[in-house]
């Protein structure tokens, strides 16, 4: 992951006549995402009347606001001062969601082709997938989806020729140099490595996802026992 | 829950919708609701309803109904020739029925959503403060899907008392026009693209019939980036009217089913010109015409004022 331009001042622009789209770097960076994330905990916490959301993805923020009661100027003036006052934001330092992964077996149909394309035994594929600390770089696309950066090298495999009609929700696959989980049961091109129990979407819950954006995420290898009793606990 | 309409037949595309379910994009939840919020409003004040009710959204073809218990009811937006018991009945004003009556309603003759309002609102489960269906997520609405054959649906409340007694009718309707012009602030990408921008605006696009809820496919002259622009875009947070390039350089106009986006942007529609684009049948031409951001957020108060107005003169009946 290397960063091709970090801007020295954001640049700003207007995404509609409610949307502030507030750019710091073309490419991706974890510094970078990091002070997003701190940005974003500033403005929420600072609760300013006319922000209606705050949404970051890898090295942009939007802000969603209402013009009647906010301007275009005084928003990229607040930026500037979160970025001053970055320290300020009411977070923990670094907060990483473990995700228990059953790999292999009928949970994970494509971990042995993942590991003959890149000459490895399955262990060493699980053990790979594990050892990485991946930060949620964003999420989108679909509730609860993120992007994740950080997988070891060694374990990029090109996704499927044909994609699968039907992926089951909590799969945890590799496209590229990408590694994800399915939200949801989804039609889907990854090579399916395993499957995690957790609910990693769930409306009902006070908070319906596990993170946000700007944590850090660990996979750790569980058995199927184990995978079946978290589940029975998340069903519960 | 109260049974008040029974599906007999689903339509093209009916779905249950509010105003949407705003503050979930961080989490990967877009804002659904109506894509015509205009009609949307119009057919609960007809209603007597408040604007963030629940509808039904038809697209394109209409459903039909058979009532189960008395109520009232209004169709906005599509005109899409609805007959009460088999006879034609006006669309923007409200009926009253008995049970046993049947609604109906036929393909689009003009505009490609119609809006169907009962006096006390839908009745849906509420996921993230929105009655909303977000199809892709399977979340809101009717059990996330849009609706079927067979489907009961029921009022969220009795609706105004003195309804019954009540005719409202708005006295205009929007016309929907086979050529229409949005307007558009540029970006967020706009440098991008600085060197075609002119032509961008000067060019007559065609509206392709691959439209959804996340958004419309434009066909026309390719608008080409700047030699030196970026490769690619890293994802970027969206929002509707964003006016996306990919790499044939084919645009793509966001609606309300998406959160984040890797194509880069050169103009946004107004958000109170969204509407019109949602009414806009493919085959159709569709330009765009250039405004400040400060021009933008005037006309979008006017539009706002111009609502109110409708409102009020709807109470005053």
């Amino acid at each position: 992951m290397t960063c091709t331009q970090i801007f020295p001042f954001p640049q700003f622009h207007p995404s509609g006549e409610r949307c502030l789209l507030a750019v710091y770097a073309q490419g991706v960076d974890a510094a970078v995402n990091e002070k997003l994330r701190r940005i974003t905990a500033l403005l929420n916490q600072e609760k300013r009347p006319g922000i209606e959301e705050v949404v970051p993805s890898y090295s942009s923020l939007a802000v969603f606001y209402d013009p009647v009661l906010v301007n275009f100027q005084a928003l990229c003036d607040l930026l500037r001062t979160c970025e001053q006052n970055l320290d300020a934001a009411q977070i923990d330092a670094s907060r990483t969601i473990t995700i228990p992964v059953c790999y292999g077996g009928d949970f994970g149909p494509d971990l042995a082709d993942v590991a003959r394309h890149n000459q490895l035994s399955p262990a060493a594929v699980i053990a790979r997938h594990c050892a990485a600390l991946y930060r949620i770089f964003a999420i989108g696309f679909a509730p609860g989806f993120c992007y994740l950066g950080g997988l070891d090298e060694s374990l990029h495999t090109p996704r499927l020729e044909t994609p699968r009609t039907l992926v089951a929700a909590g799969s945890v696959g590799i496209a590229g140099s990408q590694t994800g989980i399915y939200p949801q049961d989804s039609p889907g091109g990854w090579r399916i490595i395993g499957r995690t129990p957790l609910t990693l979407f769930n409306a009902e819950r006070a908070e319906p996802c596990p993170y946000r954006a700007g944590d850090n995420l660990r996979f750790q290898a569980v058995d199927e026992a184990a995978f079946h009793a978290i589940l029975a606990g998340e069903q519960s | 829950m109260n049974a008040v309409l029974r599906v007999l037949k689903a339509g093209g595309l009916t779905t249950i919708q509010d105003l949407g379910r705003p503050g979930q994009a961080h989490l990967g939840v877009p804002k659904s609701g109506a894509m015509d919020d205009y009609s949307h409003s119009i057919a609960n004040w007809l209603c007597g309803n408040p604007a963030d009710c629940a509808t039904l959204e038809m697209t394109m073809v209409g459903a039909d109904f058979e009532v189960l218990a008395p109520c009232s009811i209004a169709v906005t937006g599509a005109d899409m020739d609805l007959r009460i018991n088999g006879k034609a009945a006006s669309q923007w004003q409200n009926h009253h029925l008995q049970a046993r009556d049947s609604i109906s309603l036929g393909m689009a003759a003009s505009g490609c959503r119609s809006y169907l309002a009962l006096a006390g609102g839908f009745a849906a489960k509420t996921v993230l403060s929105s009655r909303s269906t977000y199809l892709g997520g399977r979340l809101g609405g009717y059990e996330g899907r849009m609706l079927k054959k067979g489907d009961v649906l029921g009022s969220e409340a009795a609706g105004p008392n003195n309804l019954k007694q009540k005719r409202y009718r708005l006295p205009w309707s929007p016309r929907y026009g086979s050529s229409i012009v949005l307007r558009a602030i540029l970006g967020p990408q706009d440098d991008w693209f600085s060197q075609d921008i002119t032509r961008f605006f000067q060019t007559s696009f065609t509206l392709s019939s691959q439209s959804n809820r996340m958004g419309c496919r434009l066909q026309g002259r390719a608008i080409k980036k700047n030699n030196d622009s970026p490769e690619n875009l890293l994802s970027i947070p969206v929002t509707a009217g964003n006016i996306q390039i990919p790499p044939n350089g084919q645009p793509i106009v966001l609606f309300r089913e998406q959160t984040i986006g890797g194509y880069p942007v050169i103009a946004t529609v107004l958000s109170c010109d969204l509407w019109r684009l949602a009414q806009t049948q493919p085959g159709a031409e569709v330009s765009f015409q250039q405004v400040s951001l400060a021009e933008g957020q005037h006309i979008a108060s006017n539009l706002q004022a111009f609502m109110n107005e409708a409102q009020a003169l709807l109470r005053s009946q």
